[in-house]
């Protein structure tokens, strides 16, 4: 099954081992969905030229779970699990992005406190997925240590996000119009200590990484993306920053309160391996700035909109003592949040990319259709073009590079 | 631009009334390449973000609305373009904009597996999410929510292999944790609708 895309420079190199002097034929390799280097179920049929790869196809589809199907039959709330499962390094940030986009459809406006609280879960999620994969990045590349002090600091991470909602992975910690529950009692001040201690841990590695010349030889000048491909094939976050894309929809389109904090978006010029990895690492550090912002200010408040009956549970207290909360509460849980008809499109800057729902509403509590937009599977459809040409031990690091999750590519 | 100059801009195209954020166009399918082209070329929507598409039910028409997203990196704006897919109700058509935006080549795809539009002028128009020999398009509205039962393993595997290969049980089956795995899909699976008009034979006979 040969894919014949007609390439730019990348396969002109490659097709000099074709037309060229060949020892033989070319061979074909299967990097199957089962491969500790591929990020996931990812499944990449190559030919190869001795080392070189002279095509690239990528298989994907092992993990599609029909994410977009279960939203046609699921309240507004209940689909609210599903999204941790999108990029499931991330799984806070899938919960706020999605909630923002049904709360655009309702047309609702969040509270400071419901604001702060978002963006801090965010900003967690980035450090956590940023950690994974820059930490799993340098394990691909060789780099063990580097991986073990990510980890560590992600199992911080998972231990306070524990605290705050129950849960270390699956968290499900916002609702249509608010969040599960306020935030623990001392768990800002916990954060307030993690983030000491993640910047010692960022400089740990960017002192193991940044100037490695093994790494530095793996990742220069490998997988140039350029700045018109990378618009051309729909890149966006922080790989299209890194081929010198300023986008970044925190600073560029606020949402949720974030015109209201300070930091820096990091740009690269190159648009190679080592780009992305430099970009990412800055972005881990202004990410640990925003949360110690969030920290300072959380303001008091609700963390939940007061005026949305139709959306939001009331609280317990009140559904069982009172009877018009009790028949809101039977209400939103049988049909779901009452949502206007219309459709709605809203991106959020996800660690991964712009994940982006539409969702159309023919009024109700159900979408009728939703449609989830991973950024991972748009970053992976440039593969074909710039994996040939490389060899394939480059392969681990341009797919580490491009730092994709297969569970919101195949949903 | 707003949808309002757009439509004076293109007089084919008609502002989309269903939107409730951005701005929200609908042009006929067989415009849809020169409006998307001079968007890109004359207006500065460089980034294609979403392909997508849906389905109206059965025997609506027009079936399948076609939906694209395009975003304006100079001044952050996105668009909406909607076209009503050609055709009849089982095989839609929309073109192709793989020649303008190489983004839009999965996403075609991928709406091709899950909706069955078939779009024009794509090289390589093939399943994306579901395997090459998945005969039923999984998105559309009279797709049942618990699925169709396939053929496990295949009949040209079993013909090829003599029969040498069985289905074995995963691990977990017959747990607590698990549906039970023989009778219809609509006991199997919980929270499946009654889908009993269409189930041919229960599994595991």
């Amino acid at each position: 099954m040969k894919t014949d895309y007609s390439f730019g420079d990348t396969q002109t190199r490659a097709a000099l081992y074709e037309d060229g002097e060949l020892a033989g034929e070319t061979m074909t390799l299967n990097m199957g969905p089962s491969h500790p280097a591929t990020h996931g179920v990812l499944r990449l049929e190559l030919e190869l030229d001795g080392d070189y790869v002279t095509k690239c196809d990528p298989v994907v589809g092992y993990l599609h779970r029909g994410d977009e199907k279960i939203a046609e039959n699921m309240t507004y709330n209940q689909f609210v699990p599903y999204t941790d499962r999108l990029d499931y390094l991330a799984p806070l940030a899938n919960n706020v992005t999605f909630v923002l986009a049904v709360e655009k459809l309702a047309g609702l406006d969040m509270p400071p406190r419901a604001e702060c609280i978002r963006v801090l879960c965010c900003e967690l999620a980035r450090l956590s997925s940023h950690l994974l994969g820059m930490g799993v990045y340098g394990m691909d590349a060789g780099a063990w240590t580097a991986f073990m002090y990510c980890f560590t600091v992600r199992e911080q991470i998972y231990t306070l996000i524990e605290e705050l909602c129950g849960a270390r992975f699956t968290t499900s910690y916002t609702r249509i119009g608010g969040m599960t529950r306020d935030l623990p009692d001392g768990w800002l001040e916990k954060v307030r200590r993690f983030t000491d201690e993640a910047a010692k841990t960022i400089d740990d590695l960017d002192k193991l990484m940044t100037r490695n010349k093994v790494f530095l030889d793996r990742t220069k000048d490998v997988a140039v993306i350029s700045r018109e491909d990378a618009l051309a094939y729909g890149f966006t976050g922080a790989n299209a920053r890194a081929s010198g894309i300023d986008l970044d929809l925190r600073r560029d389109k606020p949402y949720c309160g974030y015109e209201n904090y300070d930091f820096e978006v990091p740009l690269g010029s190159v648009g190679d391996c080592y780009d992305r990895y430099l970009v990412r690492l800055e972005e881990m550090r202004q990410t640990l700035g925003i949360i110690r912002q969030c920290c300072d200010r959380m303001p008091d408040g609700a963390w939940f909109a007061e005026d949305a009956k139709k959306i939001y549970k009331p609280t317990k207290d009140k559904v069982l003592t009172s009877m018009e909360e009790l028949i809101q509460n039977f209400m939103l849980v049988t049909e779901g949040p009452q949502m206007p008809k219309g459709e709605v499109y809203f991106e959020a800057e996800n660690p991964k990319g712009w994940l982006g729902f539409f969702i159309h509403s023919k009024g109700g509590g159900v979408p009728y259709r939703l449609k989830i937009r991973g950024p991972s599977f748009c970053n992976l459809s440039i593969l074909p073009k710039i994996v040939p040409g490389w060899m394939m031990s480059d392969i681990p690091i341009i797919l580490g590079s491009l730092d994709f999750v297969l569970g919101e590519c195949d949903r | 631009m707003t949808a309002k100059e757009l439509c004076e801009t293109f007089d084919y195209a008609s502002e989309r009334a269903l939107s409730r954020d951005h701005e929200a166009i609908h042009v006929p399918a067989d415009k849809l390449i020169a409006c998307v082209t001079a968007l890109r070329d004359e207006q500065g929507y460089d980034l294609l973000l979403d392909v997508t598409a849906i389905d109206w039910g059965m025997g609506t028409s027009p079936r399948f609305t076609g939906v694209y997203h395009l975003f304006h990196t100079k001044s952050i704006a996105y668009l909406r373009v909607s076209a009503d897919a050609t055709g009849d109700a089982e095989n839609p058509v929309l073109p192709s904009l793989t020649d303008l935006y190489p983004a839009a080549n999965w996403h075609e795809r991928e709406t091709y597996d899950m909706l069955g539009i078939h779009y024009e002028g794509h090289p390589d128009l093939r399943r994306i999410l579901m395997w090459d020999g998945y005969n039923y398009y999984p998105l559309r509205k009279e797709f049942p929510l618990a699925g169709h039962e396939t053929e496990m393993p295949e009949p040209d595997v079993v013909a090829a292999t003599e029969g040498a290969i069985n289905p074995t049980a995963a691990p977990m089956m017959g747990g607590p944790f698990v549906s039970p795995q023989t009778g219809n899909m609509s006991t199997r699976e919980p929270r499946a609708r009654d889908e009993s008009w269409h189930e041919t034979k229960p599994k595991g006979n």
